[in-house]
């Protein structure tokens, strides 16, 4: 058995759907601190 | 419940392993929450006094132990459960530690209610913690079998999530804390319940997602390397024989000397580095550093262990010994030279390897111990950063009060803990120096395999295969 994709047509939307789930609101976080560290260089 | 059973998960066909990160992610985001339940410290001062202290409210140092319970209860469930999470499969252990998590955070909403500091203490910090410990060992076995190419960075990815959960925490919590807060009322308890309700939701999404590989399944195009590596075995080792072994000691050694010196340093980094700059770094830009310190801890989590794929577990942790070293004698001399930047240029490549060496570890366990038991090696291990917990904090407060009461200025208040940290370094080197391949007595046999993993723990009293 392999990452095949083609068995499956709706893998890569999942792939994406997946990565959004916790992409989303970890940039979100990481956002709010960078925004916060910022201010060290003030 | 069938559906939780190692057998209910083995990929079918056409599912593709980069689900199997975001899985762990969804998990280890919620847990990762727990390094900002500083956030809920002050309003639970003024739960009754509203705007502020009454006489009756919680102090601080009750609340305290709120989150020194949790983590004392992360390395104990992570050390108990290893096996169990181990041989029940990933999609049970997330089930569980997101039943833990969620139910933690409703005893503690009734805690406050009621008012009743110990509902807390038994909520979040025991029932929480027993989340926190197998949640955070639960993907990592999974994931190394996923990944037998990079197991570094897939670890990495998930334990990253650990170090990330904060950053989406600490500002929720801000927001809902503002968002159920009444001129006469402060809304903890309502914030508890919707975090329970929001990370049991994300990390059943994960239970649900996860998949192990069927047996024998290997990535596309992936050749597993003919010529033995003198530090990578092809063989098992039973989970409680790996503690028969030197080379647990010796990692956990290294394990514990890498997160003493991270973690006494980023509990104390608002105020050490105010003290050492006094004038140059206020209270604001000591708080961007802190919040810089974290993104650092939790890229070095991907990125070193990434990188270890490359370089090998033993040159990555000889780095971080050296590195480390040589950064930590160096601080005092920014502090003497006046420079804000090295300061923090030091700091931030420090809590970079602080982050790596949790992430890196769990491969390196795979090199030395096999992907059978990894995970539940990997449980037994973490009781390294709970001793660690104790260590770095007694290291860098208990020293820096004590200078401080014999005269010495609080801008060098730090000196000498930063030279005992360098040179507990250089004994972090010498362990992992230590470190050679784990003698083949220990490796299981196949034929033995089955047997030895339905032994109890005082049965074990000869190494697999001695």
């Amino acid at each position: 058995m392999t990452d095949n994709t083609q068995q499956d047509g709706l893998m890569p939307v999942k792939l994406v759907l997946a990565w959004l789930f916790v992409g989303i609101p970890l940039a979100w976080g990481v956002y709010q601190t960078l925004s916060n560290a910022m201010k060290l260089f003030q | 419940m069938s559906f939780l059973d190692r057998s209910h998960t083995v990929a079918g066909p056409g599912f593709s392993r980069w689900l199997v990160p975001p899985a762990a992610l969804c998990v280890h985001l919620c847990i990762g929450q727990a390094y900002a339940f500083s956030v809920f410290n002050l309003p639970m001062t003024k739960l009754l006094g509203i705007s502020q202290s009454a006489p009756d409210d919680w102090k601080l140092t009750d609340l305290g132990w709120i989150f020194s319970i949790a983590i004392f209860c992360l390395g104990f469930s992570a050390a108990i459960f290893g096996r169990w999470v181990e041989e029940g499969g990933p999609r049970r252990a997330m089930f569980t530690a997101a039943l833990c998590w969620a139910g933690g955070f409703l005893i503690s909403a009734a805690g406050v209610y009621i008012h009743s500091i110990w509902a807390i203490y038994i909520g979040y910090g025991v029932v929480g913690g027993i989340a926190l410990g197998i949640g955070y060992i639960s993907p990592v076995s999974t994931l190394i079998k996923w990944f037998p190419d990079r197991p570094g960075m897939a670890t990495g990815m998930a334990i990253m999530g650990f170090g990330g959960g904060a950053f989406i925490a600490s500002p929720l919590t801000n927001t809902l804390i503002n968002k159920f807060s009444t001129p006469t009322h402060v809304g903890v308890a309502e914030t508890f319940l919707v975090l329970g309700a929001v990370y049991f939701v994300f990390m059943m999404v994960g239970a649900v997602t996860v998949r192990v590989p069927a047996p024998g399944w290997k990535p596309e195009g992936y050749v597993p390397p003919v010529e033995a590596q003198k530090l990578i075995t092809k063989s098992d080792v039973f989970v409680y024989d790996a503690l028969k072994t030197p080379q647990f000691w010796l990692i956990w050694m290294v394990l514990c000397i890498n997160v003493t010196a991270g973690i006494g340093v980023l509990g104390q980094a608002s105020a050490m580095s105010q003290e050492m700059f006094p004038g140059k770094i206020t209270a604001t830009a000591a708080a961007g550093f802190v919040g810089l310190a974290s993104l650092f801890n939790m890229g070095g989590r991907f990125v070193w262990a990434s990188i270890s794929d490359y370089i090998g577990r033993k040159n990555t942790y000889f780095v971080f010994m050296v590195l480390g070293g040589l950064l930590y004698a160096a601080i005092p001399y920014t502090g003497q030279i006046g420079s804000v930047v090295a300061f923090v240029l030091c700091f931030l490549v420090i809590f970079s390897m602080y982050g790596g060496g949790f992430a890196t570890v769990p491969a390196y366990l795979k090199d030395m111990f096999g992907t059978r038991y990894v995970g539940a090696i990997h449980g037994l291990l973490i009781t390294a950063w709970s001793m660690a917990g104790i260590f770095g904090p007694v290291l860098v407060n208990y020293i820096r009060q004590y200078n401080v009461a014999h005269g010495v200025d609080k801008a060098h208040a730090y000196d000498l803990t930063m030279h005992i940290m360098a040179g507990l370094f250089i004994i972090g080197f010498i362990c992992n120096a230590l470190i050679k391949a784990v003698h083949h007595r220990f490796h299981m046999k196949p034929d033995h395999e089955v047997e030895l993993a339905q032994m109890d723990v005082g049965a074990v009293s000869e190494p697999a295969g001695a």
